[in-house]
């Protein structure tokens, strides 16, 4: 053991023997609390729904039937697709994608900045990135309404300075939803790209330099491809909670801009509810996620085999 | 060498940075602003006051927000340290543990609640109290609260061990120092850094949380998140701004408490190597 000391080593014989019982409390409490429900939720996207909130032990496809086809009033029309849901899920996507896209054209810039700074002024830079992402969500969703409302300041200051005549009306717009989710998530983009270009070794743009590659094609040809991983993240955690968001579309949106997680919270809510069709949404977002994932994953590794 | 062209610089970058800035403090700013404005309504500017931070005190409403910010802050201390104190046991046995079988499984499992979008937990929580009965109220957020935070106390912790050099224990364990005394003496110290920041960021994330509380907090019980957007609902009033001003305030004071802690996890352990990852 003794030649070992200062060579640093992680595995400890003192606790190693004690893992498991290290471990239990945290395999119980999220076993218990977080996989087991969503096994549950599966099981309940199966069941008959009850008129009051909650289920009829009863296996039946019924929620998922509802959410695909179109059985016309009485329930016994020959089955058509049904658009409504479909389409509430495919906005979520594109604007949980347009709110993505949006991130990455700022963020990146914003990343590349900050990672090449001098030491000293790159921690600032970062805390004031950090610094929104830990206020609280609700809040700054509400104050981006109260910034982008019909009569808010932004709309009196581009009248002050001429800009437009009339107000904008965003609120109740997909366009507003889809600026609250990158206001939302912006910073998540920014943190993960950051650790990736700071990790980059310029050096290689160097190389490039010498062999006449302009600046922006050094930039397209070797450093995106370098820290792709790192933005592969971004979006990946800027896609995936956009997805689901239910305050931004919640605030900022209307009937219209509709989003996954309204739809979902509104099956839970009073009586009119349906708990088995509020599960299947959810069972089918979280595959939805899974694929961003597993898309994910697999970027990653040809990432790092590349 | 590069013919004095700096690789580190593009043009436009800069601009992109302060652009960014500004939209994320633009709002911010701004709500700060006008909850100092001294009108009844939020669209004119009447001049400087803090009555509508009297107001959140003294105010019709004050019991409300007196009660819901009670609930938050009793349920974020209890739930943040429980999430640290199980947060730091897992850590230990992840990285003192050795290479074992479904470790791998046991760090999905302990992230599974960042990966599970925030709805579907909710929804699956409340399903899950519902299946066996579980009373919605105070202690069924305290328990979801619980569940979210582990992976966020979870992560600095594991950062800052994995920089710790096993030999400590050792030459504590040779010195026949009983395991409890080595966690306490040796191992407390140097990771305290990491569970500072570990509790501080469950704080804060039990505090800000408002989809999952939702599902699961039951009828009459109300969190500062939830009597906010209730009251949003309704119309953005200047109370409201004050109130979140104050929240917003203390948001920031915990994340730079966290981020000092946190400088203080840079300086070095004394150690000949730190090793690099744990595999």
């Amino acid at each position: 053991m003794a030649a070992n000391i200062g060579t640093g080593r992680a595995v400890s014989s003192t606790f190693a023997p004690l893992r498991i019982w290290l471990l239990l409390p945290g395999w119980l409490s999220i076993g218990f609390f977080l996989l087991i429900p969503v096994l549950l939720m599966l099981v309940y996207s199966f069941l008959t729904k009850e008129f009051r909130g909650g289920v009829i032990w009863e296996p039946t496809l019924a929620a998922y039937d509802q959410f695909f086809f179109d059985r016309g009033l009485f329930g016994d029309d020959p089955r058509r697709i049904e658009w409504k849901y479909i389409s509430i899920f495919w906005r979520s996507i594109w604007q949980a994608g347009g709110a993505t896209l949006l991130c990455l054209i700022i963020g990146f810039p914003t990343a590349f900045f900050i990672a090449t700074r001098p030491d000293r002024t790159k921690v600032i830079w970062l805390l004031l990135v950090t610094v929104p992402y830990w206020v609280n969500l609700l809040i700054r969703t509400v104050s981006m309404k109260f910034l982008i409302r019909d009569n808010g300041p932004m709309n009196d200051f581009l009248q002050y300075i001429g800009l437009i005549n009339e107000p904008l009306q965003l609120i109740n717009t997909n366009i507003a939803v889809q600026i609250g989710l990158f206001y939302s998530y912006l910073p998540f983009m920014v943190l993960p790209i950051f650790a990736a270009v700071e990790r980059y070794n310029f050096t290689l743009s160097e190389a490039a330099s010498d062999l006449y590659a302009d600046k922006w094609t050094i930039l397209r040809r070797i450093v995106i491809p370098v820290v792709s991983p790192g933005i592969f993240a971004g979006c990946i955690l800027v896609f995936v909670p956009s997805l689901g968001a239910f305050l931004a579309p919640d605030l900022l949106g209307g009937a219209k801009s509709f989003m996954i997680g309204s739809l979902i919270e509104e099956q839970f809510k009073g009586n009119i509810g349906n708990w088995p069709f509020g599960a299947a949404s959810s069972m089918i977002l979280l595959s939805l996620v899974l694929v961003a994932l597993f898309f994910y994953a697999r970027a990653q590794s040809q990432g790092e085999r590349a | 060498m590069n013919r004095g062209v700096d690789l580190r610089r593009y043009f436009g970058f800069f601009p992109m940075t302060l652009l960014c800035l500004f939209i994320l403090y633009a709002p911010l700013i701004i709500v700060t602003v006008y909850s100092l404005n001294d009108s009844r309504s939020i669209t004119s500017w009447e001049g400087i006051s803090l009555r509508w931070y009297a107001e959140i005190f003294t105010g019709p409403e004050s019991e409300k927000f007196r009660k819901a910010a009670w609930n938050s802050l009793t349920i974020a201390v209890m739930a943040a340290t429980t999430a640290t104190i199980i947060a730091t046991a897992a850590a230990i046995g992840m990285i003192r543990g050795g290479s074992f079988r479904g470790k791998s499984a046991s760090f999905a499992l302990i992230s599974l609640p960042i990966m599970v979008p925030e709805i579907v937990t909710a929804v699956a929580t409340l399903i899950f109290f519902s299946a066996i009965g579980f009373k919605l109220g105070t202690l069924s957020i305290l328990v979801a609260h619980i569940v979210f935070c582990i992976p966020f106390a979870y992560m600095p912790i594991n950062a800052r061990l994995q920089g710790i050099d096993a030999s400590y224990e050792e030459a504590a364990h040779d010195l026949y120092a009983s395991r409890w005394q080595i966690f306490w003496h040796v191992m407390m110290p140097i990771m305290s850094p990491g569970i500072i920041s570990g509790f501080l960021l469950a704080f804060i994330i039990s505090l800000d949380d408002f989809i999952i509380t939702n599902f699961v907090k039951g009828a009459g019980v109300e969190t500062l998140p939830t009597a906010i957007f209730g009251s949003v609902k309704q119309g953005i009033k200047p109370n409201i701004m004050a109130l979140s001003t104050l929240l917003l305030l203390l948001s920031i004071l915990l994340v730079t408490a966290s981020y000092f802690v946190g400088q203080r996890r840079e300086k070095p352990v004394p150690t000949n190597q730190k090793p690099e990852t744990e595999a």
